[in-house]
């Protein structure tokens, strides 16, 4: 099925248009021409049979250092990588475009998919590739008085690379003059016919937004005319320093991504690294690496159940889920020593084996939490007051949760039973039985509903891990698993030699690209990496789902009140550092 | 009454209210913690109680700090208003037959006049702050208790109806044949709601509502002026108690075995609590929410139960 995309596309476009490559993660990959990129996609989303109807992912690779030929050519100066997603088929397309120039320039496509107009400011900040035909081009994560484009190869990766900092008089008044808030710059107006609209900053230091996030309200009385979220207050260049961190290195750096996730993000990196590596995970450690992410599933669901509570003024849950994540928060911390950042997954496996006695800890959560969630069920769920707020509230369709990028409990608020751990399952997913909750209506209260009964799913798929954990190793004899197993290091010269080469440089990965793509606790989240094949990679990709989430916030928050915005926001479930990287 | 008598009641009755308002700083962290499993202030002093005294000071030792985008005269005013209103109220109060401040015919007149005066402190702090959330919250709080007077006063007239006199202390002596909570029972749930609303508690906190609008009304302040908002709300939750008490709960009416005024101050002391539990389990409705649920439910409500008293009343003459 999936080896028919390009031969569809050939016959309709003429061969030689576009060139097909093999990367190493098997998803069909196409180069096709700039000029015509706008023509393909919308072939691809809306004529072709089973379109392709999400558009998943954008990005770009400055391919300038890039000491390899790539498909037989030499390579470009940028390309620009289009994740396309398609629900018919279960398959991913990758699609790519190569540019050539110091500052390149290429068709927008925000006119087919809504979601690409981040993508593409974010291409253009990071890059400085231009996107014609963009309504409004200007920096996302970084300052608009940034200079250079942080992920072009010539832009410096840390602070003693650049000379020494000086903050002259003219640079303070630049920086000043760029914090004055002109309606205009950010497209509002100021009036309508009949009415003088209010500017709300909500944040950046709002106790509603849990982190730094700026949205501006453009208000008629409470009524929200329009919004901009203004977002980069946590971008801490996460894809930048992938570029000079080894691949063993950079792990702890995915645990801060999605922050409340946990090791899941070290899973979503890793899947990409042992793609293109060529690992097999054993079975024990794929069970192990399950059964935490299931934990910090629960644990990051609770997170969001308390406050989504709190943020409609209820008080008091939050203080008994933040307990019951302690005692999530126990087991984690037996099992990998740390709680939030355990950094605990390797690559080709996981750092320790299972201690002693972890079994009986799983087991008494097991059957603590039922209890709790039912109780919880009373207070929040079924609460009159609960309900009047978030019922009906920041409704989309199922349509256009597809168009604007939505996915996990988002995209199953809206009816479609789509799960990446049941549809393409990764890591083992397909060996348990668990169902896939799913909602009608799309509004706020299916949103949190959604996510209640998945964590009731998690528990199930804990207590199989429990009953069934296989016996074996915890970490792949693959010469690249990093690092090896410590005792054989004394017995074999083979096995020293890489553990000494492994921690030291790292392990060389081959050149490449490969991309994973799980079901992570806010929706889908995806390390997209290219290696030429060196000690670090040539390019750390970043899919996140809270990023196009939040870019949905104005579009759903039209022509509701201030207050409804924090239930949507609630509801919505994003992490500051998530969106920003 | 002779002077002295006067000034030891009046003396008397603003030590206890301040200090029941401070204390009830203390008790409300200490309840809310022990509802949501956890300790609340418990360092300063025995369980904690000295961390009243360590707020006061705090609040006191503060920089009296005006912004600069501020009506200055406003601005200093508004917290007054709160504090000297809800003082006023207490006059009328009768907490025994003879310790009452000011034994007046109108006394339920009056005490509805006084509450009234509350939302201009509201208006005013969050209008002269000149700041948007405090603007918001102004707008809200203007709406949600003007609206919410008019039921309030509507459920009270029952009581009126029944005991034949607005005087507070003739109310509470016309209960000694049975509290009006049985034959009110409608009109007390109206006012208790009404009075949540009038003083701003969660669920009905809008004009503050921490989660949308920071602070709301009282963002800009800080400080003694701070304080000024923090001990009228709580002052107002004990007014609201007290009212509840004497038009509903017998005031100081009870078993011979306690002297009137400890009656007053337990049964009152038990409202206090509903307060606050009240506060640890209840969501926010939205500000339109409420305006719906007052107009088109309590206002209509409170007028049927008032005919319907009147109407017995009457019957129950001829």
């Amino acid at each position: 099925m999936e080896g028919s995309i390009t031969a569809e596309l050939g016959s309709r476009f003429g061969e030689g248009v576009l060139k097909e490559e093999t990367p190493r993660d098997g998803m069909p990959t196409v180069w096709a021409p700039a000029e015509r990129i706008v023509t393909i996609l919308q072939y691809l989303k809306s004529d072709i049979s089973m379109p392709y109807r999400m558009l998943y992912d954008l990005t770009a690779i400055d391919e300038r250092a890039y000491k390899r030929a790539q498909n037989g050519h030499a390579p470009f100066d940028f390309t620009v990588v289009y994740h396309l997603f398609s629900f018919e088929r279960n398959a991913f397309l990758r699609l790519k475009a190569g540019l050539r120039g110091e500052y390149p320039s290429m068709p927008s496509i925000t006119h087919i998919w809504p979601c690409a107009n981040w993508y593409e400011r974010e291409v253009y900040d990071m890059f400085g590739i231009r996107f014609e035909g963009h309504p409004f081009l200007r920096r996302i994560l970084m300052p608009t008085t940034w200079e250079g484009h942080p992920l072009r190869k010539e832009h410096p990766a840390r602070a003693t690379e650049m000379g020494p900092f000086k903050l002259f008089d003219e640079k303070v008044d630049r920086e000043q003059s760029a914090l004055q808030f002109r309606p205009e710059e950010w497209g509002l107006k100021r009036h309508s016919d009949d009415a003088d609209f209010m500017f709300l900053n909500i944040g950046p230091q709002h106790p509603g937004t849990h982190g730094v996030l700026r949205i501006i309200l453009q208000l008629d009385g409470e009524d929200i005319v329009d919004a901009v979220p203004d977002i980069g207050f946590h971008h801490r260049g996460a894809e930048k320093m992938g570029e000079r961190q080894s691949w063993h290195t950079y792990i702890p750096y995915t645990d801060r991504i999605d922050y409340l996730g946990g090791v899941m993000n070290n899973l979503a990196y890793l899947l990409s690294v042992e793609k293109l590596a060529g690992i097999e995970v054993p079975l024990r450690a794929q069970v192990i690496r399950v059964m935490l992410c299931e934990l910090f599933r629960i644990a990051s669901h609770l997170v969001w159940y308390g406050t989504f509570a709190q943020d409609v003024g209820q008080l008091s849950p939050v203080f008994y889920m933040f307990t019951d994540r302690e005692r999530v928060f126990e087991i984690i911390e037996a099992i990998c020593g740390g709680r939030m950042h355990p950094n605990w997954f390797r690559i080709g496996g996981v750092a320790q084996d299972l201690p002693n006695g972890w079994d009986k800890l799983v087991r008494d959560f097991i059957s603590y939490f039922p209890r709790k969630l039912r109780e919880y069920d009373k207070m929040v769920m079924q609460n009159a007051l609960f309900k009047a707020r978030t019922l009906g509230i920041g409704i989309y369709t199922l349509e256009e949760a597809i168009d604007w990028g939505v996915t996990g409990p988002g995209l199953r608020a809206c009816g479609l039973e789509w799960d990446m751990r049941k549809m393409r399952p990764y890591s083992g997913y397909e060996n348990f039985a668990f169902e896939v909750p799913t909602a009608a209506n799309g509004d706020c209260y299916d949103r949190a509903m959604v996510r209640v009964a998945e964590m009731r799913q998690s528990l199930r798929i804990i207590e199989q891990c429990l009953e069934y954990m296989p016996a074996g190793d915890f970490k792949s004899h693959h010469p690249l698993a990093t690092p090896p197993v410590k005792q054989h290091t004394m017995h074999d010269i083979e096995t020293l030699i890489h553990h000494f080469l492994n921690v030291s440089w790292g392990p060389v990965i081959p050149a490449g690209e490969a991309m994973s793509c799980i079901e992570a606790t806010k929706g889908w989240n995806g390390y997209y990496l290219v290696s030429d094949g060196n000690t670090s990679p040539y390019r750390v990709r970043v899919r996140t789902p809270s990023f196009p989430h939040m870019q949905m916030v104005p579009y759903i928050s039209r022509s509701y009140t201030v207050a409804d915005l924090l239930s949507i926001l609630g509801a919505m479930d994003f992490v500051l550092a998530d969106i920003d990287r | 009454m002779n002077t002295g008598h006067y000034w030891l009641v009046i003396g008397g009755v603003l030590f206890v209210l301040l200090n029941t308002a401070a204390g009830l700083i203390w008790l409300e962290r200490r309840m809310l913690a022990l509802w949501q499993d956890r300790y609340g202030p418990n360092r300063a002093g025995p369980f904690g109680l000295l961390v009243v005294l360590a707020d006061t000071i705090k609040l006191f030792f503060k920089e009296d700090w005006i912004p600069p985008f501020a009506d200055k005269v406003v601005f200093v005013f508004a917290p007054a208003v709160v504090v000297a209103s809800v003082l006023m109220s207490f006059t009328v109060i009768p907490f025994a037959p003879n310790v009452v401040v000011a034994d007046f015919n109108v006394g339920l007149l009056f005490f509805l006049a006084m509450s009234s005066m509350g939302v201009y402190s509201i208006v005013l702090g969050g209008w002269a702050s000149n700041n948007k959330y405090a603007l918001l919250g102004a707008m809200r709080g203007a709406s949600q208790m003007i609206s919410y007077e008019v039921f309030m006063g509507l459920s009270l007239m029952g009581v009126v109806v029944l005991s034949g006199s607005f005087n507070l202390r003739e109310i509470v002596e016309a209960q000694r044949g049975g509290w009006y909570i049985l034959p009110q029972c409608i009109g007390f749930l109206i006012f208790f709601i009404a009075g949540i609303a009038e003083t701003h508690r969660l669920p009905f906190d809008i004009p503050e509502a921490e989660s949308e609008l920071v602070a709301g009304f009282h963002a800009e302040y800080s400080g003694m002026k701070f304080g000024m908002f923090f001990i009228g709300e709580y002052m107002g939750i004990t007014l609201i108690s007290a009212m509840v008490v004497t038009l509903y709960f017998g005031g100081w009416l009870g078993p011979a075995f306690l002297p009137p005024v400890i009656w007053f101050v337990l049964k009152t002391f038990v409202f206090i609590m509903l307060f606050i539990l009240l506060r640890a389990s209840m969501p926010r409705p939205r500000y339109d929410q409420l305006m719906e649920y007052g107009w088109k439910i309590l206002f209509p409500l409170s007028l049927v139960n008032l005919m319907v008293t009147a109407a017995i009343k009457l019957i129950s003459n001829e």
